[in-house]
């Protein structure tokens, strides 16, 4: 173990989160975790079984791609995790176990007491476990009741009324008629059923905390992608660097490779390939030359480049697409939970039932004790346990199931939206296509080749090495010793084997045949006097797109792509897939679709990845990503999916369907124990231990009954 | 009765020392890894270089 010299090397240690699906056991655990204490930017590493991420402290030395390369090189696909849970959400959520945690250890040991005033104790017996039932249960109430006691506050402040409204005035009623009942020495007290009341609700609100919504805000992230400045060329030829809100149009910026561009522009002098995945979500760079408009927010890969700024700051396309998606959070917002939508009818219909029994039994001469008594029972007995937990539990049971398939869901209304979808909408490249370049056949290169090809090939950032690298490593080759390590800008690399040069780059540069129309698909190696190597590349179709589109049709889904690529490829997808195709479309084209379909009465799911599908993502009625994502995409999607695969989306479409197929049961089952239950309220039959009883009953059967989607990701 | 006097007590003493117990691992981060604790106890840490 070396990672603690990496403790002398002073600096900044940053922390970062990966998604890794392909942990499943010890043995993994160990080798990710030593792998990474062994490189020597990592500080810690510690892995998470429970949600397969691995969390990375290391020096500044080493960015995110340098990482996920790391855990790729000890033999597991790893994406970088950007949804960081919100301190605030899982401050909440820890807050809501303790109050939960209280209010089980009143229940069990106010249960315990009642449980000997039904079996029979009585008189001062009776009366003494009456008032410890008080003593414990009083502080848990006053405890674990808070958040429901809050909430309730503010709505009536307000002049408004929740859920939260009749379970605390059934709570504090409950528990000021069972004190005055202790006090009188009468024969039930409703302790026991209060604190019950309270664990089951705090568990169905810890439940909902799990899955609410984590903060998605995709335009931050947009906007931390935009360089800070760039190095302006003055008119005497000197150059001087300017941060991005002083470039204005007509400046003339210098762009050296490996750097992202600052501002929108026209090359003016030089040759490069620029990476536009940022903007239009294809992996594969583009050539430039003199005359060609580049876009800030792309990185320039292979050469210096003089640009003339035509747009800057906020009139550059990347803060056009901001803006778009600032405006598209709408919809989402706009969408009403399940619950909340039941809980609109809920409350007042049992804010009027208990009073209507009260008036009842008043009219029909009862006495204002045994009114009360009666109007605390039904209070009790309508509060919504079942109903509390119906939703939460059966998305927490669905969500997990989810995972366990690769799916991480980020929004529990997100099962609700999605399992109401009717089109799905798909971008091309990184969402039907693997959104890298792979091997395209047999890599031509003999044994003493590909050592050498796979050092060359790791010693660039260029997406081809990178792919080149991959395959190589797949293959098992193990990398040769390479010395002289150069890059040669807009070229390629090169190196020294032995007494041999070696040189992994553009087939020109090797003098290779010339490959096609493809030209940027296409690197060549060479090694001494050997023959030029051509190696082509494609970006594949995920190999199980037309099976998954398959299954979305049976689903009754209408799948329609929308790309922002030429309409050749898009066709040549489109064909292959039998889909429609859109090409050719703008972010803002997207957006427009998007619009249209939703008019036309539809529920549309986007699923994208790139930074041009953000404003698609978020205006869509629900969205999934591929974990390979931009970190716009990632942010703006409700589901993300992990692998190589499409067959996530069909299943979590079938999951979440089946999810809401569940939340309905459930929701017939509680108000059917209400409808049997409520009279026997009215009637004046329900003791505490009735309450109790029906209670845990209904909690129980919609717990079980959620339980049969443990295996609803299929 | 007397019986009472002593078992009442230490109920809610026990069950209040769970509580205690409960609270203590919530706030140590017990529960972050509930799968990967499981799984940490198969890990052999008997490294032949000795410890880090």
């Amino acid at each position: 173990m070396n990672a603690p010299t990496a403790l002398d090397a002073a600096g900044t240690v940053l922390t970062t989160s990966f998604n890794v699906p392909g942990l499943h056991c010890a043995n993994c655990i160990a080798t990710l975790e030593n792998g990474l204490a062994a490189h020597p930017d990592v500080v810690a590493a510690r892995v998470n079984f429970t949600t397969r991420r691995v969390r990375i402290s290391h020096l500044e030395t080493i960015d995110t791609a340098g990482l996920r390369d790391a855990i790729g090189r000890i033999g597991f696909p790893a994406e970088p995790f950007l949804g960081e849970a919100e301190p605030a959400a899982a401050d909440e959520s820890r807050m809501l176990v303790k109050a939960m945690a209280v209010a089980g250890f009143a229940a069990m040991n106010v249960m315990l007491l009642s449980v000997s005033v039904w079996s029979g104790a009585s008189d001062a017996t009776r009366q003494m476990f009456h008032w410890l039932s008080a003593l414990i249960a009083l502080p848990a109430v006053a405890y674990a009741g808070r958040p429901f006691f809050k909430s309730a506050w503010s709505a009536l402040r307000r002049g408004r009324t929740n859920m939260d409204v009749p379970i605390s005035i059934g709570v504090v009623l409950a528990c000021a008629i069972s004190l005055y009942e202790t006090a009188i020495d009468g024969p039930h007290a409703y302790f026991d059923g209060a604190v019950m009341l309270l664990f089951f609700l705090l568990a169905g609100r810890f439940l909902d905390s799990v899955m609410r919504a984590r903060a998605q805000d995709g335009v931050e992230a947009l906007l931390r992608q935009t360089a800070a400045g760039a190095l302006v060329i003055a008119r005497d030829g000197s150059t001087q660097w300017r941060a991005a809100d002083e470039l204005a149009r007509g400046m003339r910026m210098l762009v050296a490779a490996g750097e992202r561009l600052a501002a929108d522009g026209v090359v003016e002098q030089g040759a490069s390939s620029i990476d536009r995945a940022l903007i239009t979500g294809e992996s594969l760079p583009e050539a430039v030359t003199t005359g060609k408009a580049v876009l800030a927010g792309t990185i320039n890969l292979d050469a210096p480049l003089t640009v003339r700024v035509t747009a800057a700051g906020e009139n550059t396309v990347i803060a056009d697409i901001a803006r778009m998606m600032e405006a598209a959070g709408g919809t989402k917002s706009r969408y009403v939970r399940v619950a909340d939508r039941a809980a609109r009818f809920y409350a007042p219909a049992v804010h009027t039932l208990a009073l209507l029994s009260f008036i009842g039994w008043m009219i029909a001469g009862a006495g204002a004790h045994q009114s009360i008594l009666i109007a605390v029972a039904v209070l009790i007995i309508t509060c919504p346990c079942a109903l509390g937990l119906a939703v939460p539990v059966a998305q927490v049971v669905a969500a997990g199931a989810m995972m366990r398939a690769g799916i991480l869901i980020k929004d529990g209304s997100a099962l609700e939206r999605l399992a109401e979808a009717d089109s799905a909408l798909f971008d091309k490249t990184g969402t039907l296509t693997l959104g890298r370049p792979v091997p395209n056949g047999p890599l031509p290169l003999d044994a003493v080749e590909k050592p050498v090809a796979l050092a060359l090939a790791r010693s660039s950032r260029h997406p081809l090495s990178r792919a080149l690298a991959g395959a190589l490593e797949a293959q098992g080759v193990t990398a040769a010793d390479l010395t002289d390590l150069t890059e040669r800008p807009g070229a390629g690399v090169e190196g020294r084997h032995g007494a041999l040069t070696a040189r992994l780059g553009r087939p020109d540069w090797l003098g290779a045949p010339a490959a096609g129309d493809d030209a940027l698909l296409a690197t060549a190696f060479r090694l001494g006097d050997g023959p030029a190597r051509l190696l082509r590349f494609t970006d594949a179709l995920r190999a199980d797109a037309p099976a998954a589109i398959a299954r979305l049709r049976d689903q009754g889904m209408e799948p329609l792509m929308l790309s922002g690529d030429r309409a050749s490829a898009v066709d040549a997808v489109a064909g292959q897939l039998g889909i429609t195709g859109c090409a050719a479309l703008s972010p803002a084209g997207k957006f427009a679709m998007i619009a249209r379909l939703q008019q036309g009465g539809r529920r549309v799911l986007m699923v994208g990845d790139g930074l041009n599908d953000g404003p698609a993502l978020k205006a869509a009625d629900v969205s999934i990503a591929p974990a390979s994502a931009s970190d716009v995409g990632q942010t703006a999607a409700d589901l993300v999916f992990l692998g190589d695969g499409l067959m996530p989306v069909p299943v979590a479409i079938a999951a979440a369907r089946r999810t809401m197929r569940v939340v309905r049961q459930n929701f017939a089952i509680a108000i059917g124990y209400n409808v049997l239950a409520v009279p026997l309220a009215i009637a004046g039959y329900v003791t505490p231990l009735v309450a109790a009883l029906a209670m845990s009953g209904s909690s129980l059967i919609v717990v079980a009954n959620a339980l049969r989607l443990r295996s609803a990701a299929r | 009765m007397n019986g009472l006097a002593l078992l009442i007590p230490i109920a809610l003493l026990l069950g209040m020392a769970g509580l205690v117990a409960f609270f203590w691992c919530l706030r140590s981060g017990q529960f972050e890894d509930l799968d990967g604790a499981a799984m940490r106890i198969l890990i052999d840490e008997d490294k032949p270089d000795g410890p880090a």
